[in-house]
Formats: structure tokens, sequence, C-alpha cells
């Protein structure tokens, strides 16, 4: 090659490598855009309800006056919801999502079943709630209670955990399948003993992210009636006399933290502000806290599998 | 040459009239062939003649998906089970018949686990039982020195010629009637193929040996039959040495000189 063609070359590796800079700028921009965002956001909740946040503020029930009122209602109220949701969205979705991946013929009804499912990840939260109002307060007479608003929750997110469930079981090369076929197992051994322990992980992710979701809905709980002032805690799940266990909390009225938020933005003293800020504070730390136990879950389960 | 004498053992399965079709494609067309017992088949061919296809036909892999249609028969010896009857379930065909597949592929579990499926799958819960089966696999894979001081590690953790080795010992522990290897060695390095080829030729004493392979030295090396297939059909059948030395067809001749495919 001769000097001259050299030195073409060498120019048009310099023009190219200008977009490769360029487009590495714009990138990183577009990241700053919503990492910036959602850490000022959380930074200035964090300043504004410091001086709120404290063991009293835990503990306290809702009050008139904002500097006593806390949110113990609400946090204990969306842990329990929460647990409801996790109950009802973790078999039924990765029942499901097994389902169509494993025993599903291959044909135009499973496909027409697979788009609904993930349009139903796309259908707003109000109408779920709407749904819920109809179907688990009224007709199936659960009430204004914990178990309406889990059940609701746990519908809000049961496609992001079929969905999640079906990834990940893509995600296990077929060799391995009929490794298990060979030996001589059933399609239920090969997803008790292979398909479900290798796709957990993934599966796992998902739950937790579609419970980050379900933990700052607010619109569904309110369609089916939460409460945004309770004074009082739901029965406790424990008894002292046998069985010692008790689900009469299911059925209690409740209130969760974002609708404990909700109440406190709509007021007009200042102080309720401050509150609002500092629940917000805390239920955005719940959020990554679920989203930090996600990527240490997913790195432990992981961690033994190799294709 | 011991021709004759040979071909006298007992046949083990016998395929019969075999037609396979992938929806409309027809994979394999009318083949007759016996799998004679404890000693080594070999199925040989060009890519895509249907030496695999006709492979999965006895342990019924392809009744895993959709679409597929099998004709004709292969007999089981020596109670004569047509594998193929849709009245024989493919979930017992394959307790009878195991296999090894062309890339090693070991559950994400321990070593133990891994050879003990097959035993789980059957219902086995008698821990001495699981345990003396283990370590006969696998000293019958030759890997039970390597690792016996081991067996809770993660099968992952292996070389491949010793993963391919941790598949045989899974194969093995079952007790099978036939075991059926998938191109074994196309994944591994000369050393490990070597191993691999010496362990296939010491099982012969103990399991018949059906093995497909893209390798004609290979299939000169360890078998003692070989079936030579082309497009679907099987061109021609004979002692390995026969086939080898003097084929009786011409294809078969092109094909093994290498003056084709």
């Amino acid at each position: 090659m001769n000097q001259q063609d050299l030195q073409a070359i060498r120019a048009i590796i310099t023009r190219h490598k200008r977009w490769d800079m360029l487009f590495g700028l714009l990138g990183l921009l577009a990241l700053m855009v919503g990492v910036l965002t959602l850490t000022v956001l959380f930074a200035d909740m964090a300043i504004k309800g410091a001086s709120r946040i404290d063991y009293d503020f835990l503990t306290n029930f809702p009050s008139r006056r904002a500097g006593s009122a806390g949110i113990l209602s609400a946090w204990v109220g969306t842990i329990l919801v929460m647990l409801v949701t996790a109950f009802s969205a973790v078999p039924l979705g990765v029942a499901a999502g097994v389902y169509l991946e494993e025993y599903a013929p291959k044909n135009w009804m499973t496909d027409i079943i697979e788009i609904n499912v993930t349009n139903l990840a796309g259908v707003p939260s109000i109408v779920y709630g709407l749904l819920a109002l109809g179907l688990f307060v009224y007709k199936f007479g659960f009430g204004q209670s914990i178990l309406s608003a889990g059940l609701t929750l746990g519908l809000l997110i049961l496609p992001v955990v079929i969905v999640a469930t079906r990834e990940s079981i893509r995600a296990i090369p077929q060799m391995v399948r009929e490794g298990a076929y060979a030996c001589g197992a059933t399609t239920w051994q090969t997803v008790r003993d292979h398909i479900v322990p290798y796709s957990s992980a993934g599966i796992l992710t998902g739950v937790i992210i579609g419970m980050a979701r379900a933990i700052g809905e607010t619109a569904p709980i309110i369609t089916i009636g939460a409460l945004t002032f309770i004074a009082f805690l739901p029965p406790a799940p424990y008894t002292e006399v046998f069985p010692f266990i008790s689900f009469d909390w299911l059925t209690a009225p409740f209130t969760v933290m974002p609708i404990q938020m909700f109440n406190w933005t709509s007021r007009p003293e200042a102080a309720f502000q401050v509150n609002a800020a500092a629940a917000g504070f805390l239920l955005v730390l719940m959020t990554l806290c679920m989203n930090g136990a996600a990527i240490w879950l997913r790195y432990r389960l992981r961690r033994n599998i190799k294709w | 040459m011991t021709i004759a004498t040979d071909v006298r053992t007992q046949a083990k399965a016998e395929v019969q009239n075999l037609n396979f079709h992938y929806g409309a494609f027809h994979a394999l067309k009318g083949i007759n062939m016996p799998v004679h017992e404890k000693k080594v088949t070999a199925l040989i061919g060009p890519s895509g003649c249907g030496k695999s296809t006709l492979l999965r036909c006895f342990n019924r892999m392809h009744d895993l998906y959709p679409g597929n249609r099998y004709d004709g028969k292969i007999l089981l010896h020596p109670d004569n089970t047509n594998l193929l009857d849709e009245q024989v379930d493919p979930i017992e065909v394959r307790m009878r018949i195991s296999m090894v597949f062309q890339k090693p592929n070991p559950f994400p579990k321990s070593i133990y686990e891994n050879v003990a499926y097959g035993l789980r799958v059957r219902g086995e819960k008698r821990r001495s039982v699981i345990d003396e089966r283990v370590e006969q696999a696998l000293r019958g894979a030759a890997l039970w020195d390597e690792v016996k001081h081991r067996l809770n590690e993660l099968g992952a953790n292996l070389s491949g010629g010793q993963q391919q080795r941790l598949c045989i010992a899974r194969a093995l522990a079952t007790d099978p009637e036939i075991i059926l290897f998938d191109e074994p060695t196309s994944a591994l390095d000369p050393i490990a193929t070597a191993s691999i080829e010496e362990l296939v030729t010491e099982l012969k004493d103990k399991v018949t040996i059906l093995i497909v392979t893209h390798n004609m030295q290979q299939a000169a090396r360890v078998s003692d039959y070989t079936a030579y297939m082309y497009m679907g059909e099987l061109v021609e059948f004979g002692l390995t040495d026969q086939i080898f030395i003097k084929p009786q067809k011409k294809e078969t001749e092109d094909y093994i000189t290498g003056r084709f495919g």
C-alpha cells in the first residue's frame, strides 16, 4: 500500500471515530437525564423529609397534627398487602409461565393467549382497580380489605411474573431439557427438577420488580376503597391459643404508604408536605431495598448455574 | 479378516422399514438394519443425511416436538417391543435406552446428582443404592478416580472431556440396554476425543452401542458395524472392516475415500 492510500484510510478512520465519540457522548447524556432526575428527586425528598424521619414517625398513627402524625398503619398495611400480592401472583404467574413454555401445544390458541398476556401488562392500573371493586369487593364479598387490595395488585403484576418466568425458562438451553427427558423424566419431573430451579433467579427478579411496581400503586387501591385515615392496626397474624395463626388481618380495613402520602400532599398545611416527603423517601427506600434484594438473589442463584 | 463369524451375533434391535417425516419433509426413507448386541454400530454419512434423525428415533426424542411422524418399526429384543408403537410410552423407551449428546450437557447440579438423576427419576430413594450405582457408573465412565473426592462439586466445573464422561456415567447409571451417542466428540479436543473413543470400545462388553459420527476415522476405530446413510436412505450396512476395505456400493466407496462428502 502506498503512502497516499494509507493517508486516505487514516482520514476515513478519524472521521468515523468522530461519530463513535459523538454517539458515546449522546448516550451518556441520555443516561444522565434519567439518573440525575431520579437522584435529585430522591435527595430533595430526603432533605425535606429528614426532619420528620425518626422512631416516632414509624410508630405513630396518622394524626390531625402534622407534628405527631406517623405512618405506622401505612407501612404495616403496605407490607401486609404485599404479602397477599406475592402469595397470589407468584404461584399463579409461575404456573402460567411454566404451562405456556413447557406444556402448551404450539398453536394459534397459545399464540392468542401469549399476545393477551403481554397486553395485560399494558392495561392501566385504574382498570384493574375497577375490576377488583366489582369482583373482589362486591361479588366475592371481600370488602375494602387487605385481601382485596393484595389480590388486585397480584392481578396487576401477574403479567410481569408470567413474562419474567417465560423469559428465564427460555434462557435454559434445549439440550439441558433433552438431557432430562433422555434420562426418562416426565414433563413434570423435568419442570420440577430442572426448569423451575434453573429459572428461579430470573423468576425471582421478575417478581421483585413487579412488587416494586405494585408497592407504589395508588389508583387501584383508592378505587377499591382504602381508607386514608386509619388509627388502628389489623389483627395480629398470630394468636395465643391453638392454632396460633390467624387470618383475620386479611379482612381488615387498611391504608398503604402511597395513599398516606397522597392524603398528606392534598392538605393545605405546609407541615404535612414535610410528612409526605418523609413518607415518600421511605417508600422509595423500600423500593430500592427490594431491587437490591433482587440483584443480590439473582447473583446468589446464578452462581451455580453455568451452561 | 473375520467376517463370517462376527455376523452371527444376536441382534439387540432391528429397524424395519422405518420412514420418518418432519412435517412435510421425508427425512428417513425405508430404513432396514439390525443393531447387534454388545457391539458398536456406527452411523456415518454427510451432514443432513439423517443419521442423527435415525438415532433419535431409538429413544423417541422426536416426540418432544410437534409435527413429527414415524412409520415402520424398531423392534427391541428380546421382548420384541416396537419402540415406535404409539401404545409404547416414550418414557418407557427412554428408561431402557439412554443417550449421550453432541455437546456435553451436564445439569447445573453436583457431579453426584448428575449421575444419580436417572435413578431419582425412577423413584429410587435408598441412599445406599444410589451411592453404589453412582460409583459404579463413574467407574464405568473412567471418571471415578478423578472425581471421587469432589462428588459435590458442580458438573460444569469439569473439563469438556470430563463433562462428556460425566454424561456417559449419567447414561450408564440406569443400566440401559442400548446407549445412543450423537457425535459425542464433536465438541472435544483430540485428547479428550481419544479418551471417549477408548471408553466406547470398553463399554461394548456391557452394553449395545449406536454411535453417530461425522468422523470416518472414528467410525473405523470404534465400531464393529457401520451404516452409511445418504439423503435419508441407508446406502450400505455391514461389518466396519468390510465397509471400509471393500464396500459393495460405489457411493459408499466414494464417501469413504473422500471423493465425496
